[in-house]
């Protein structure tokens, strides 16, 4: 690793850090960041222990969590398919696993709006991971043209699938039941809001498995981004690494989708801003993942607070709302960017 | 490097080579020329594993190269395809490294052996100075220096290149076709390169194989093979062949309206 990505991801983990002890302290009753730290370390009062381990905690390492899941995700795929477009929250990949876990929410729902038992614990993640790697299939079989995948292709059929995908959620959100289809919808938009334990636990198991996954293949992804024929040649195995990648990068999203709802242009964004960064020639792996813990995390401070500084009332937002905000612009951006390119 | 009996299609189509046998001489410089669609390209990938063949093998020092380990196959056959991808931003050391990949370990870094190969690869080309410049920065013929010397790097004994002179003014092509013949008969490496330029394989080639219709419509000495009844016999190109320097020039015949 060159010297500036190493400082720039050492920069990074620090500010998440520093942002997920702010988000620890900050809140209705605040801890002082002190206090947060004695509680982490196991000291601290009952009160304070409450509420940051309990109440604080699993959102926040929820959102860390998912902030890594959805931008490694997305370097991944922006990577394969050497486009800045191509991340999971564009190529319907979020969309694909959002309708899944919809499902779940609304037909095996009690119709109180909750979820307990086997349904929640494994249902919603099992059925985000069967709709994103459907999506990915949908969208890989027809961007594949005479054995080639393109970049483009890619994009434009992905929409197409994420659109497909979202009139599913749009259609199971009017037929299930009101108090369901609440929960789904705000789910839908993508928020940290009262998670617990058990929705960070799927997304660190798929992180612990999957990151490593990653890791041992970035070396072949280096040679990958010099076109398949120069990869093959340098003793790659391209076709069976780029279809593992890209299974690895969907459960990846899924899960992380599962964890949180399909939270908005982090997995477009953080690889896309950590590679102008770092100036490497592909989004750097480990960069985007600590830059979209920070992305997140910063996120989800602002969407629980920020209504509260501008004395609008306590309201909290969802996260989703947040990074859309922050991520929309610069997906125009980075479409006009293309558009000059070509 | 010895081809037997090969026979090359893609997909379903009509083979565009068909049963093809060919000894390339080692430690020489062999160029491939031939008519557009003659399957000279299509040779190249099918000697270099890039197209599996319909039927017969490709054999590397006596072994079948579809039974070799891909990164064993990779440390001895270093293969520039045509249309290589050049990432944005990258700079001619690191995309040089890169041909370092069926060396290393996982997580390895670069040992001294790959540092010195990389330097090693970058003189030969005479772009130690811009080594630091991103490639996309370069001009045409730098950047196909750039190419070669990544698969310089790569520190094979045999190598393969896929019409490397595509797209170069002839002084740009001329620079890439030095390092090219340097690679023949300094390193002492066997090369075959695929051509256009009939005149340009016919100064630099050691041996020279013309290929017409998917098969070998002749091979030898350049001085031999390329004679005026062969130009249109094969390419249906009426030429004048002369001789400069021992080796054959092609000058066209005109065909002047009026």
């Amino acid at each position: 690793m060159k010297s500036r990505t190493v400082v720039l991801s050492l920069l990074f983990a620090v500010l998440a850090i520093a942002v997920a002890l702010l988000s620890l302290s900050i809140g209705t009753s605040k801890v002082p960041v002190a206090d947060v730290i004695d509680v982490l370390l196991g000291g601290g009062r009952r009160g304070q222990r409450l509420i940051v381990l309990d109440l604080r905690l699993p959102r926040v390492a929820t959102g860390l969590l998912v902030g890594i899941a959805f931008a490694v995700s997305g370097a991944l795929l922006q990577t394969l398919s050497r486009n800045a477009l191509a991340s999971p929250d564009i190529v319907g990949v979020n969309s694909g696993a959002s309708a899944g876990a919809v499902a779940v929410i609304v037909l095996a729902g009690s119709g109180g709006g909750n979820i307990s038992g086997f349904a929640g614990q494994v249902g919603i993640p099992l059925a985000a991971v069967v709709g994103g790697l459907l999506a990915t299939l949908t969208v890989g079989i027809l961007s594949i043209q005479r054995g080639q995948v393109d970049g483009g292709r890619i994009v434009l059929i992905g929409v197409g699938v994420a659109a497909a995908a979202n009139s599913l959620v749009a259609w199971m959100l009017v037929i299930g039941d009101v108090n369901d289809a609440g929960r789904a919808a705000a789910w839908l938009a993508g928020s940290l809001n009262s998670r617990e334990w058990s929705d960070a636990l799927p997304v660190l198991i798929a992180l612990a498995v999957l990151l490593p996954v990653a890791i041992m293949f970035n070396r072949d992804l280096s040679a990958m981004v010099l076109g398949d024929d120069v990869a093959s040649s340098l003793g790659v195995r391209v076709a069976r690494i780029r279809l593992l990648l890209l299974i690895v990068a969907t459960v990846l999203a899924a899960m992380a989708t599962a964890g949180a709802g399909p939270i908005a242009f982090v997995a477009l964004v953080a690889p896309q801003v950590a590679l102008r960064l770092t100036r490497m020639e592909r989004p750097p792996l480990v960069t985007s993942a600590l830059l979209g813990a920070l992305f997140v995390v910063l996120a989800d401070l602002i969407a629980r607070n920020g209504l509260g500084w501008l004395h609008f009332g306590p309201y909290e937002l969802p996260v989703g709302v947040i990074t859309a905000a922050a991520g929309a612009p610069y997906l125009l951006h980075l479409i006009g960017r293309q558009q000059k390119g070509r | 490097m010895h081809v037997e009996n090969l026979t090359l299609a893609y997909g379903a189509d009509a083979p565009v080579v068909s049963g093809l046998t060919l000894e390339i001489p080692a430690g020489r410089l062999t160029a491939i020329v031939g008519p557009n669609g003659s399957g000279k390209s299509t040779l190249l990938r099918g000697m270099s594993r890039l197209l599996p063949p319909q039927s017969g093998q490709v054999l590397l020092d006596g072994d079948d190269i579809h039974k070799l380990p891909a990164r064993e196959l990779a440390r001895r056959l270093g293969v520039l395809p045509q249309g290589p991808v050049t990432p944005e931003g990258i700079t001619a050391a690191e995309l040089v490294s890169r041909g370092r990949h069926p060396h290393r370990g996982l997580f390895g870094r670069l040992t001294s052996e790959d540092d010195a190969a990389i330097e090693q690869a970058l003189a030969a080309v005479e772009l130690t100075e811009l080594r630091d410049r991103p490639v996309d920065q370069l001009s045409g013929g730098q950047r196909q220096r750039v190419w070669i010397a990544m698969v310089l790097a790569q520190g094979t004994a045999h190598l393969l290149l896929d019409e490397p002179t595509t797209y170069l003014d002839l002084a740009h092509a001329v620079d890439v076709m030095n390092v090219v013949h340097a690679a023949a008969h300094t390193s002492g490496r066997t090369v075959v390169v695929v051509l256009h330029d009939l005149t340009l394989a016919a100064q630099y080639a050691d041996h020279l194989v013309v290929m017409g219709a998917g098969a070998i419509a002749a091979q030898g000495r350049p001085a031999d093979v390329l004679t005026a009844e062969r130009l249109d016999e094969v390419f249906g190109l009426k030429a004048t062949v002369v001789e400069v320097d021992g080796a054959p020039v092609v000058v066209p015949d005109r065909r002047l309206a009026g």
